[in-house]
């Protein structure tokens, strides 16, 4: 049996693998862009604070992603409550650092007049700095979500939904027939889902910015 | 240059306005902004009162604490001692962010929303006072039109396809948005070219003389203070106000030598510009002739007068040529004869103007009254004795008030 009829035989499979996998990351990136943008909302007029912010984020892409979920089985056990977690954390550091970078880089003027003709600090928060942000968050969004693609295959470890079971089926059954296929379908499979949510990016992108900024 | 002097012209007699008034009167009571960890306060024991629908600049060097000073009117900095009173209510009684929905508010470059189109910028302080969309619609489109934007070609433009010169008025459209008694404005000019800064100095005045707003108007151009302002505050150090008065007095009679040397070197000739040729007086010594006269009689009229020249007027009384003694004798026709005028000014124009066309005709210059006609003519010794004059007057009135 060959690639193609491997996908073909098992596309049920596949296919609800792949489904769970992309539903999954997306739900990541979400969580992580609520708390990420929160994080940067909070820090960003501080310099120190926007630094440690970005350390910490930082300090956790360090840690294997093998390595953090072998120290949250212990504590959250097996599934989707670790595999979410890990998640969550990589995702975290693009967001919270493009927050950071979109927020201050909006031009102080403009804040000062919108404060000026009486927008209260919420609106001036919403209406204009994370509107003005958000290019720059949503690019961080993208590099989170090609990121976890990738993680989201290895947290599979941890019986995480997804495309990463094929994988490490087909890895632990090497030899065996129909294990090559079954690593390829999965590696192959998880390129072209991150290759289709970054097309719907640039889609989002380009429908969400307001043509004054746009590039 | 014309339309800079009728629209100076109409704002600064200020009497004609003050039944129109609709600015608010805003008066600072001993008020001073200290920040922490630093040992001279910013702004330190100002007390002014700007009269209702009047332009007061506040001027001064860099860092002086004049735009610490307007900014603490609205609230974006909170006095640290002292009372701000608007039309009698004192702004610390009213919620800050409603507080400057009743203040339009004008800053360099603009501050535009970068993400709104020209309409949306000028809409969000209605928005924000909750109108509903056809009124802010109406509104939006009244405004552009007052500062001079065509409204279909701009309304949904955004702020990046604007001139830096159509972004101000954009701004100063939004800050009169809701129609605010007051308006400060941060050197809202200070980016911008000098000929479009010439033109939105001019169609300020212009929008001033209709809406009669109570404009604080911050700047550290000197000659942009004397062009706007019906009062200029000269700030010091720390927001000390060195000279609180018209343009015409400090020119004339600067407090002491910091003021003048903020007013600079040409102080008189500054003065020129405030000064209109309708108030000194015109002399009517001048050989007038009709164009129709024959160049006979013209001879005879200027043998008679001692004079060497003679006016020609058209048939409509307007001055249209210098006519001299030696080019009689071979003229067929006035219409002809002599030298066209190379310039003349008019009652509206300003001294400064007239100096000017002095200098170009080399002599006395034809004034005509506001249908074009003849008036009579304006000598150097009169623009000479009229600024010593003044001068005189301002240093008798400044010797009076020492003296009580």
């Amino acid at each position: 049996m060959n690639l193609w009829e491997y996908v073909v035989d098992r596309w049920d499979k596949l296919s609800l693998q792949a489904w769970l996998h992309t539903s999954e990351v997306v739900q990541a990136t979400l969580l992580a862009t609520l708390l990420g943008v929160g994080i940067g909302i909070a820090v960003y007029r501080s310099p120190a604070g926007s630094a440690i912010a970005t350390a910490l984020a930082s300090a956790v892409l360090t840690i294997p992603s093998f390595a953090l979920l072998g120290l949250l089985i212990p504590v959250l056990g097996l599934g989707v409550a670790p595999s979410m977690t890990v998640l969550v954390l990589y995702g975290l550091l693009p967001i919270v650092r493009n927050t950071i970078v979109g927020l201050s880089g909006v031009n102080p003027a403009i804040v000062d007049a919108a404060r000026g003709i009486g927008m209260s600090r919420i609106s001036v928060l919403t209406r204009i700095e994370l509107a003005l942000a958000w290019p720059a968050i949503l690019a961080g969004m993208r590099v989170a979500t090609q990121m976890l693609m990738g993680i989201a295959v290895v947290v599979a470890y941890a019986k995480g939904p997804g495309l990463g079971s094929e994988v490490f089926a087909g890895l632990t059954r090497a030899g065996s027939a129909n294990a090559t296929n079954q690593a390829l379908a999965g590696t192959i499979g998880v390129v072209i889902l991150a290759l289709v949510l970054d097309g719907i990016y640039l889609l989002i992108n380009r429908l969400t910015t307001p043509r004054g900024i746009r590039d | 240059m014309t339309d800079v002097t009728e629209s100076q012209e109409s704002v600064q007699p200020g009497g004609a306005a003050e039944s129109t008034t609709t600015g608010a009167e805003i008066t600072l009571t001993n008020v001073t902004k200290r920040y922490p960890g630093s040992k001279n306060p910013a702004v330190d024991d100002v007390t002014m009162t700007i009269p209702a629908g009047k332009i007061v600049i506040l001027v001064g060097p860099s860092g002086c604490g004049k735009t610490t000073t307007m900014r603490m009117i609205n609230r974006l900095i909170e006095p640290t001692s002292g009372t701000i009173r608007i039309d009698g209510e004192d702004t610390q009684s009213l919620n800050p962010d409603k507080l400057r929905r009743k203040i339009g508010y004008a800053i360099q470059q603009a501050g535009l929303f970068p993400h709104f189109t020209v309409a949306q910028n000028i809409g969000v302080v209605p928005g924000l006072l909750g109108w509903d969309k056809k009124k802010i619609a109406d509104r939006v489109d009244e405004l552009l039109d007052l500062v001079g934007l065509d409204v279909d070609t701009f309304r949904n433009r955004y702020p990046r396809q604007l001139s830096g010169g159509q972004q101000q008025r954009v701004g100063v459209a939004r800050a009169l948005a809701a129609d605010p008694p007051v308006l400060l404005m941060d050197e809202p000019f200070g980016a911008v070219d000098p000929i479009t800064r010439g033109n939105l100095q001019d169609e300020l005045l212009r929008l001033q003389d209709e809406l009669h707003k109570t404009i604080v108007f911050v700047t550290h151009d000197f000659d942009e203070a004397v062009k706007l302002g019906d009062k200029i505050a000269v700030l010091g150090n720390s927001s000390k106000i060195l000279q609180y008065d018209t343009p015409e007095a400090i020119l004339a009679n600067p407090a002491d030598d910091t003021v003048a040397g903020f007013v600079g070197a040409g102080a008189s000739l500054k003065q020129l510009t405030l000064l209109r040729v309708r108030d000194v007086e015109l002399r009517q010594e001048a050989v007038t002739v009709s164009v129709d006269e024959s160049p006979a009689a013209v001879r005879e009229k200027l043998a008679n007068s001692r004079h060497l020249y003679a006016l020609v007027l058209d048939r409509r009384n307007r001055p249209s040529r210098w006519v001299h003694a030696r080019d009689l004798p071979r003229a067929t026709s006035l219409a002809t004869a002599g030298k066209p005028l190379r310039d003349m000014v008019s009652t509206q124009s300003t001294l400064q103007d007239a100096l000017e066309a002095m200098l170009a005709e080399g002599g006395a210059v034809p004034v005509t009254g506001p249908q074009g006609q003849y008036a009579g003519t304006i000598h150097l010794e009169t623009v000479i004795d009229t600024i010593q004059t003044l001068r005189e007057e301002r240093n008798d009135d400044g010797a009076a008030q020492e003296e009580q």
